[in-house]
């Protein structure tokens, strides 16, 4: 299980990464692999507005339907098409091709509500 | 006692799958191995080639005697007296209301032993009705703790089985023989719970890790779990006690009229005569999401004008379909191929199609 070092990270293990006001959101690999097979993506829509920490998207694995919430606020400007096809990218790649939306941030500091990967990691050891 | 509190039984390939990496999970009082390396792999390689399936929680009894004399025929839904020895039968036995208490098969060993094969979750109850029914109690024996099983399953099963039991090609579909395998006498029958060509081998419990090892050996054959065999079953349109079965169901609401036979006298069925006079309640139905959503158990099913006609009973993605397939009840007039109905509160749109989402000729071909 890998948590990369660049990411912000949820307590519902959605990832974040914010560049110029850009923040590509995902799922993180412990995620995907709680999950299993992913199998469906049901992604937002570009111009959407989304609310840090409201159900944004979903996930289905063969085993279970799972809600995915914005880590952060704001509007999205672009989704990951290619989970349409091929939704298995999450679990071959979250934190690189199995991205789910690109969300224009309305409130840098909402940032102070995530975790670092350090403080990521150290709460995956307190849920065992 | 809750379930979870009660001591799960291990099948005697337990410690096989710890070994393998498996991930275990509670299934009718066992612990089962529900994925080794994913489900998706798993189904893939049932598809294509080999898997094996741990199924050494299921029930065998022991019949013996005459069929009619003993009440055999009479607790079976199914014809059994014209069966030919060494062929097997699938059916189901019925309460006097006619809910199916278990669906299961028959294997005529000889003209009068009946080797019974049923679901492990409902072994002791299916025991306890078959004691109470039988004419002659000292007939009936359980040997499920004795017996270990395995299924193979796949296209490259009967090739993978050629080398070591070379007569293993002139068994056809739902027929059965003993064979010398590992330095023990097994039962093979050509059956399954996938839809491809396969076979379930029927062995000692003590021989069973062996028999596991050494098909294993074989790089085209890797181990499948619960997973891969629920999203295998569901395609293949097959049944699943618990979900398209139970006691309040009856074979043909369930869409299994025809594993029924009219003709002689068993359990249930002057409730299901009684049900064909007024009709079913409610009838199974099949049908394709119109998107990679697949359908859950318990989810509400709709008709187009928005009211609930009923519920979903099995659900998963198919890799063959590559969207959603599902099982329900729904109300009877509901179940029209090309209807469109909606699933789950965010009304998800699907076909109804019938239950067979996949068919392989292989299944049933002649084989040498």
């Amino acid at each position: 299980m890998e948590v990369v070092d660049y990411n912000l990270y949820t307590k519902e293990h959605e990832w974040v990464n914010i560049e110029d006001g850009i923040a590509t959101v995902g799922i993180s690999d412990y995620a995907q692999e709680a999950l299993g097979d992913i199998t469906f993506v049901e992604l937002p829509k570009a111009g959407d507005e989304v609310e840090q920490f409201e159900e944004f998207a979903s996930v289905e694995s063969v085993k279970a339907a799972n809600d995915i919430f914005s880590p952060i606020s704001g509007k999205v400007i672009e989704v990951n098409k290619n989970l349409d096809s091929d939704p298995g990218l999450i679990n071959r790649s979250a934190y690189e091709k199995g991205w789910i939306a690109k969300i224009k941030i309305s409130d840098p500091e909402e940032t102070s509500n995530l975790m670092t990967a350090e403080e990521y990691l150290k709460f995956l050891e307190s849920i065992g | 006692m809750t379930a979870t509190q009660e001591t799960l039984k291990q099948t005697p390939l337990y410690s096989e799958h710890i070994g393998l990496n498996a991930r275990i999970v509670p299934f009718g009082g066992w612990e089962m191995p529900v994925q080794y390396e994913g489900i998706l792999a798993e189904y893939g390689h049932t598809r294509k080639a080999v898997t094996l399936f741990d199924t050494c929680h299921m029930g065998e009894f022991i019949v013996t005697g005459d069929c009619i004399a003993n009440g055999l025929n009479e607790i079976v839904t199914m014809s059994i007296a014209d069966m030919p020895v060494n062929s097997c039968r699938y059916g189901m036995m019925l309460n006097e209301h006619g809910g199916v208490i278990d669906d299961l098969i028959v294997f005529r060993q000889e003209k009068e032993k009946w080797f019974i094969v049923v679901n492990g979750a409902t072994t002791a109850k299916d025991a306890a009705h078959f004691r109470k029914h039988l004419r002659q109690p000292e007939a009936f024996k359980d040997i499920s703790a004795s017996i270990g099983k395995i299924d193979v399953q796949g296209p490259l099963s009967l090739e993978i089985l050629k080398k070591y039991v070379p007569g293993i090609g002139k068994l056809a579909y739902y027929t059965f023989a003993h064979f010398d395998l590992l330095g023990e006498r097994v039962l093979i029958s050509r059956t399954g719970y996938t839809g491809e060509l396969g076979y379930e081998i029927y062995s000692s419990s003590r021989t069973v890790v062996p028999i596991w090892r050494e098909l294993l050996k074989n790089k085209e054959v890797k181990p499948a779990g619960l997973g891969a065999r629920d999203m295998l079953r569901l395609e293949a349109g097959y049944s699943l006690y618990g979900h398209e079965l139970n006691e309040d169901i009856t074979p043909l609401e369930a869409g299994l009229s025809k594993f029924t036979d009219f003709t002689k006298n068993f359990i249930g069925k002057e409730a299901l005569l009684k049900q064909k006079e007024s009709g079913p309640r409610r009838t199974l139905a099949g049908f394709i999401s119109d998107t990679r959503r697949a359908p859950r158990q318990d989810q509400k099913i709709y008709a187009a004008g928005g009211e609930a006609i009923g519920l979903v009973t099995s659900g998963t993605f198919s890799p063959f379909r590559q969207k959603g397939i599902g099982l329900g009840f729904v109300l009877p007039g509901c179940a029209q191929k090309g209807a469109t109905i909606y699933f789950a509160e965010d009304k998800n749109a699907a076909k109804i199609t019938g239950k067979f989402f996949y068919q392989n000729d292989s299944l049933k071909k002649t084989t040498t």
